[in-house]
């Protein structure tokens, strides 16, 4: 009850809400069995050893590489998946042409495909054997085994997250305001720039965040199609389950530690502009 | 006028018929291909072949593991999410912003920390794991592990969808009710969950869904037991490594209907709702 | 009280759904019947097909045995090392099958089981024997003939990581025992050749299989160095005529050990059936099994029916050079050779 007294926000005087020692008393159980004991343990093991064997550990040019690896084509992901995902939200909302709504329906697979079945059917899909990897083969250009694969699997995991997120934004975003624009002689080029690019940037920019966030730790989807080379196509997640497989416990935890810091970054990053985004409260949480 | 300025009123313009061109060229490359692969290579040999595939001991005690788990985490999540949605919207307290930094940080780990979470506590090495060990507890790579695992991964799930929705409510109702003399059980059952209804819905089936089709994280801590810890996705992986290429699609298909029937179902509720469904995956 | 309790009403079935349908589902789905025995079985991971056809050929044959009775064996694969270290973090394991016997010397450290377990079956327990051989792309088009060619300028070979993999560690001696029996050398030398053969691969998997499939599914490198069971299975049954096998001037008597695991057969109360099914991969049976799924059966009158399948091949034996309780300590364990010559890439 205290709590509920202490930070009174609210200038009002409150009737008190009942309930707060259940609620509060199963949340930090839930909380701290569940997400801050096991971080705890996260944080503590990997310097075991002592800082400057963690610091040798995460420089060594393989490991360095995996994480170079794996933010590089989340960044690169997120880039292209942005563009696209306002390509769909735009002509969802705005072009709305015949059959939109199976468009719109078709862009949550990714959420139901689990990442293991994405994995497998897009390695499938882009192996030099496969129904667009064969054309592309015969261009010369090879997608499963490089990063470019792990890049397409990215995208495709990432593509939800960004179109679900611009899309109510630009729905709130009166139409009136590009006519208004158009009527005053600005050019389509202006009124992209100018108009709608400031308005859409916080939903544009969370979305970026998503699917960065979710890209960088990606596992399922990726294992299966990027050839798991090291130095080349080995990801950070693949390279925690090696070092654990070879019982090397401080390793593992330890680039895991530091994927999960830069997580965190991301989402407070995130949580940030969501902030700025009143509109979209509502459905990003 | 230019396709930019197109409101809605269809393909009017080649620049929106381009526009609505791209769009599902992309939607077909990315999205519709890989599924459509995905029943090609099922019903490669037939449908006989992917059903003798499907019954096969290993693919059912696969599913029933993963049915058992998406039963017993469900509930867990739901009930203490839910709970954590109101102690978070309906009392100020100081430190309100580092808990649901707490809770919504599962959401960007990547899933094989959440599964190696779990071995750093409970495996031979572990905080806690030669303790268990020596009393004949074992954590990793039987189910308890996998239901952390799952637990971990699908964690911010309820609250995250129930929480903007209790947050819209505001208290007087729980207020108004509490001058009238409700209990905390009455108040919550009657007042603070009916109005939550399909903002909780969509956030069981989200949880639902993404517990069905983990892993990453139970990947880690299961000893990849055939029959006994193999869950549907690691049954997938092992028949795909065993060369057994239709068995592994027809049951990756099986798997992709379940879950996408749990995203459509979610999708119907939002579209109800007039809201899109949001981005929380 | 006015509120919408109607909405919840609705919502509580919707919300139920996804439980109740998968507990009813687990619950009613038949084949868990509890009257059998279980029996799991921990192996490496190139033996995925050949326990498939013992396990079920074992549960027909234990069915017929006075004192026998239903089994049911599950069998667990992985890279030899890590499955190992698994059976030590709890994995249940009643038999352990796996790559080497410094693997399950690990677990007779750890007092899972009786430290002699090596002389409780025949053949200091193994049950079938491989080579460490090449395979490489039909034509061998990089001419491919031995140890030696393995380290020239362009030459990409796959093999699974020493470190988790029992084959990656038959393979990392068999080369090391060619290079030592070369004129001149000495054991500078011979890990001088390692060193330099391990900067021409490009993947190293955690299992056998992995690596199997990145050379042949995924078209990676020139040549794997593999078990034979493993060569052969992809050269007969996976792509017929895409791969030779080569055998190169020397190899390895690789030997796959098996036992039973004390702690956990006791517990479980499956110490009888446990043995009886290693046992059967002895008998005559189990030794045909062994052939046709291109393992070396050491029962003489099988080898002898099979012999035209198996090349005959140079192959030293590790306990020329001190066994593997000295091999491990000495090149894999942490800062152990493999270590020091490799750390450029780990």
């Amino acid at each position: 009850m205290r709590v509920a007294l202490a930070a009174g926000r609210r200038p009002r005087t409150p009737a008190i809400i009942p309930g707060a020692l259940p609620a509060f008393g199963l949340t930090l159980f839930w909380v701290g069995l569940l997400v801050l004991l096991p971080l705890a343990a996260l944080a503590e093991r990997p310097w075991e050893n002592g800082a400057p064997w963690l610091l040798a550990t995460l420089t060594t040019p393989r490991t360095l590489a995996a994480l170079r690896l794996s933010f590089g084509c989340a960044l690169c992901a997120a880039a292209v998946t942005t563009l696209l995902g306002l390509l769909l939200a735009w002509v969802l909302e705005r072009v709305r042409p015949p059959g939109w709504r199976m468009l719109d329906a078709l862009i949550d697979l990714p959420f139901a495909l689990p990442t293991a079945v994405a994995g497998i059917t897009l390695a499938t899909l882009y192996a030099p054997t496969g129904w667009i990897g064969a054309p592309l083969a015969g261009l010369g250009f090879r997608i499963a085994g490089t990063p470019v694969g792990i890049g397409v699997a990215l995208v495709f995991v990432g593509l939800p997250f960004v179109v679900r997120t611009v899309l109510p934004v630009l729905r709130d975003l009166p139409g009136e305001l590009e006519e208004a624009a158009a009527t005053l002689g600005a050019r389509r080029g202006q009124i992209a720039l100018r108009v709608l690019l400031p308005a859409l940037f916080p939903a544009l920019a969370t979305g970026f965040g998503l699917a960065f966030a979710r890209g960088v730790g990606e596992y399922g989807s990726v294992i299966f199609i990027a050839g798991n080379k090291p130095m080349v196509s080995e990801i950070a997640p693949l390279l925690i389950v090696i070092r654990l497989s070879e019982d090397d416990y401080a390793g593992a935890a330890g680039i895991g530690l530091l994927m999960l810091v830069t997580a965190a970054l991301c989402l407070m990053l995130v949580t940030l502009l969501r902030r700025r985004l009143p509109a979209m409260r509502g459905v990003a949480g | 006028m230019s396709g930019a300025l197109q409101t809605r009123s269809g393909i009017g313009t080649l620049s929106g018929l381009a526009l609505t061109l791209a769009a599902w060229a992309v939607v077909t490359l990315l999205l519709i291909l890989p599924v459509g692969i995905l029943f090609a290579q099922a019903l490669r040999q037939g449908l006989d072949a992917a059903l003798t595939a499907l019954s096969d001991d290993d693919v059912l005690a696969a599913i029933r593991l993963s049915a058992l788990v998406v039963a017993l985490v469900v509930p867990i999540n739901t009930i203490c999410g839910l709970f954590a949605a109101y102690a978070l919207t309906k009392f100020d307290f100081p430190g309100r912003a580092a808990l649901l930094v707490l809770i919504e940080l599962p959401l960007s780990v990547s899933p094989v920390v959440a599964g190696l979470v779990w071995v750093l506590l409970f495996g031979r090495h572990g905080w806690f794991g030669p303790f268990l060990a020596a009393h004949g507890v074992r954590m990793v790579f039987t189910l308890p592990g996998i239901l952390l695992a799952t637990l971990f991964v699908t964690f911010p799930f309820v609250t995250r969808t129930v929480m903007p929705v209790m947050e819209a409510q505001g208290r007087q109702h729980e207020e108004a009710a509490t001058m009238l003399g409700a209990g905390f059980v009455s108040l919550f059952w009657r007042v603070t969950l009916p109005e939550t209804g399909a903002a909780l819905v969509s956030g069981v089936l989200l949880c639902a869904a993404r517990s069905l089709g983990e892993f990453g994280a139970v990947s880690v801590v299961s000893g990849h037991i055939p029959g006994l810890t193999e869950t549907v996705p690691l049954r997938i992986e092992a028949l795909y490594n065993g060369y057994e290429t239709v068995a592994a699609f027809a049951l990756a298909a099986v798997l992709a209907v379940a879950s996408g029937l749990i995203v459509g179902m979610r999708g119907l509720i939002e579209w109800r709702r007039g809201r899109p469904a949001g981005e929380s995956n | 009280m006015g509120f919408p309790r109607r909405r919840l009403l609705a919502a509580v079935p919707l919300c139920l759904a996804p439980v109740a349908l998968p507990a009813a589902l687990s619950v009613a789905a038949p084949g868990s019947a509890l009257a059998q025995t279980a029996l799991l079985n921990v192996s490496y991971d190139p033996t995925r097909e050949l326990y498939k056809d013992v396990n079920a050929r074992f549960a027909a044959f234990w069915s017929t045995q006075p004192g026998g009775g239903v089994v049911t064996v599950k069998t667990s694969h992985g890279g030899s090392g890590a499955q190992s270290r698994a059976v030590l973090d709890g994995l249940q394991a009643d038999v352990v099958t796996l790559g080497i016997e410094s693997d399950i010397d690990v677990l007779a450290d750890k007092g899972l089981l009786a430290k002699d377990w090596a002389g409780r079956l025949p053949n200091h327990s193994v049950p079938y024997t491989s080579r460490i051989v090449f395979l490489v792309r039909h034509g061998n088009p990089k001419r491919l003939r031995d140890w030696s060619d393995l380290v020239q300028d362009g030459v990409q070979v796959i093999t699974p990581n020493p470190k988790t993999s029992s084959g990656g560690r038959w393979s990392y001696i068999a080369a090391y025992l060619w290079a030592l029996h070369q004129p001149g050398a000495d054991e500078a030398k011979a890990e001088d050749y390692i060193a330099r053969l391990y900067k021409h691969v490009p993947i190293l998997d955690t299992g056998a299989r992995g690596s199997t499939n990145t050379f042949v599914q995924r078209n990676e490198g020139d040549v794997l160095l593999a078990w034979e069971d493993e060569a052969l299975l992809a050269a007969h049954d996976l792509g017929e005529g895409k791969f030779d096998v080569v055998y190169p001037s020397s190899s390895v008597i690789a030997e796959p050990p098996v036992a039973v695991v004390d702690s956990v057969a006791k517990e479980h109360g499956t110490e009888k059936v446990a043995e009886a099914y290693l046992r059967y991969l002895y008998s005559p049976d189990g030794q045909e099994i062994a052939a046709k799924h291109h393992y070396r059966p050491i029962d003489p009158q099988v080898a002898a029916r099979h012999a035209a399948e198996f090349a005959p091949v140079k192959a030293y034996d590790v306990a020329t050079i001190g066994g593997w309780r000295v091999l491990q300590q000495k090149h894999f364990a942490e800062g152990g050779v493999f270590d020091r010559i490799y750390s450029g890439g780990r």
